[in-house]
């Protein structure tokens, strides 16, 4: 019982903060961006090819030589991030909802098959692998570097919170995800903030992804899309746009994956996730923490 | 009254698309003077706020604020030059606290000191945004949202301030209380373009008003005058 549930929130973990970034994005410009799962993959390769070039000098495998990996691919994947909203997503910000997503498709097609024409399109195997010796907390094996991880992501959700919350541009995203044109009578360079927020949201993914190959082993060029999907349900399950939903959100499809793999086995576990989540979503149709939608005019 | 000009628009032109929102509008407020804006629903009245403020781009004509041009200039260097725009339905934001409101006044402000000292001042002015501080936006009455409108606005200390439609939808009193406020804001030296539909307040507390119609001038003087004539109480203050 203990295992099921740590391995939930492990792997939940992943899709937390993935899940942040899609809720972030769409929280402030209404934008479902299906080219988010794909940054993870980036942030994996983007790791890859670092410790690949720094080459045997990190093979000791040192947490703090994938953590400096770890602050690189953030920046790259962020810095990415505001890139893809410049050249893809700004141009159509005023153009109906659907083209703006099948934009975000676009771009998701235009990443995974360009990493795969620049990096081949077989799987890679990550230079430095994560295993160590496991500790034994009431009958569930876990693992030092499990913890590390999962300790890294949560730092990572502090800090994002903290910055929603607490700092200027912070708040202004949140006023812009209310009320955009209001913004700019305050001063505020609406633009410059949604950039913030897409070097934010990218780079918690690249994160995520630099922390899946270290663990898991293997990156391709694919492997974004597959959880892009099921960060995408994490956030809807908390409450889209909801950044404290998301986390939620993220935990819960993974403590439901990882019961649903032990109750009814592997091939059934997707089955079973889904199900929970739609009989969730139409018991709770805004998502566990959804906006409300009571405002006085 | 100062010789000296807050804001000279001259000879404005705005589209939208094939809609001619302004042709060739000029007014001017002086530095210390109210200014009243008055005119009908689509007359041109917010466009040329709008416009001012940087988020409407004009086609054609000059906006100078405090001897600087400050044509078609982004939002956020319009603020930073000490313009700032309460808009119509004051669009406070609804789910941030009243007190973050008021913190979004002072997006431009470095000091933080300085944005403390003038979100006190706003408590002491309007009370009830004092007492409301922890409580979203969206949950004050009309009035108390004109009143958080105002108080943001005065976060960034403007020399200018510009109102759309301060009274719109308030109660006579309220609306009364309001009028009240911004004039005691231009005795403390700020610059007022006050627009309003409601006439009748706005001339109360104005210096001098235009009277636009399909986006240029039709009418101006002094306030005093303009409420006794004709062509304005037969239009607009239906006596």
């Amino acid at each position: 019982m203990t295992q099921l549930i740590w391995n939930g929130i492990f792997i939940g973990a992943f899709y937390a903060l993935v899940a942040l970034g899609y809720s972030m994005v769409y929280g402030i410009i209404k934008l479902l961006n299906f080219a988010h799962g794909d940054i993870y993959m980036l942030g994996a390769f983007g790791g890859f090819a670092m410790l690949t070039a720094f080459g045997g000098s990190v093979a000791g495998g040192s947490i703090v030589a994938l953590l400096i990996v770890l602050v690189l691919s953030m920046l790259g994947t962020g810095m990415f991030g505001v890139v893809l909203e410049r050249v893809a997503y700004r141009p159509v910000r005023t153009a109906p909802r659907l083209n703006a997503l099948i934009t975000a498709v676009g771009a998701s097609f235009t990443i995974e098959y360009g990493t795969s024409l620049v990096a081949g399109p077989n799987p890679e195997v990550y230079p430095v692998q994560l295993s160590g010796s496991a500790l034994h907390v009431l009958d569930a094996h876990i693992n030092i570097q499990q913890i590390v991880l999962v300790g890294i992501a949560v730092a990572l959700m502090i800090a994002m919170n903290l910055w929603v919350l607490r700092t200027r541009s912070g708040r202004a995203m949140r006023a812009i995800s209310q009320d955009p044109k209001a913004c700019l009578y305050m001063g505020v360079n609406v633009d410059g903030v949604i950039s913030w927020a897409f070097f934010i949201g990218s780079a918690l993914a690249g994160a995520a992804g630099v922390m899946a190959g270290a663990y898991f082993g293997t990156v391709n060029f694919l492997m974004g899309f597959i959880i892009g999907l099921k960060a995408f349900t994490a956030a809807v399950i908390g409450g889209i746009g909801n950044i404290p939903g998301a986390v939620l959100g993220g935990i819960l499809l993974g403590l439901l994956e990882s019961f649903g793999t032990a109750w009814l086995g592997g091939q059934w576990r997707d089955v079973f996730t889904f199900v929970v989540l739609i009989l969730l979503l139409t018991v709770r149709p805004t998502g566990l923490l959804g906006e409300r939608v009571t405002e006085r005019v | 009254m100062s010789t000296a000009n807050a804001l000279v628009i001259s000879d404005l032109n705005v589209r939208y698309g094939h809609v001619q929102a302004l042709s060739g509008l000029s007014l001017s407020v002086g530095e210390g003077e109210i200014v009243a804006v008055l005119g009908n629903n689509g007359a041109g009245k917010t466009t040329t706020l709008a416009t001012v403020s940087g988020v409407v781009r004009a086609v054609g004509g000059r906006v100078t604020a405090f001897g600087k041009d400050i044509t078609n200039g982004k939002p956020w260097d319009i603020v930073g030059a000490g313009i700032v725009h309460v808009p119509e339905g004051r669009r406070i934001f609804s789910r941030l606290s009243v007190h973050e409101n008021l913190q979004m006044g002072g997006y431009l402000v470095g000091d933080r000191a300085a944005i403390a000292r003038r979100t006190r001042r706003v408590y002491e002015l309007f009370p009830r945004l004092g007492e409301r501080r922890k409580q979203e936006g969206g949950t004050l009455s009309g009035g108390e949202q004109q009143m958080l409108a105002v108080g943001r606005a005065l976060i960034a200390e403007p020399r200018l301030m510009m109102l759309d439609e301060p009274s719109m939808g308030l109660a006579p009193l309220v609306v009364k209380d309001i009028m009240g406020v911004i004039k005691a804001i231009n005795e403390t030296g700020t610059s007022v373009l006050l627009v309003e539909q409601n006439a009748r307040a706005a001339l109360a507390i104005a210096d001098r008003a235009y009277v636009i119609e399909t986006g240029t001038v039709a009418l101006s003087g002094r306030a005093a005058d303009l409420a006794t004539d004709s062509r304005v109480v037969d239009a607009y203050l239906g006596a």
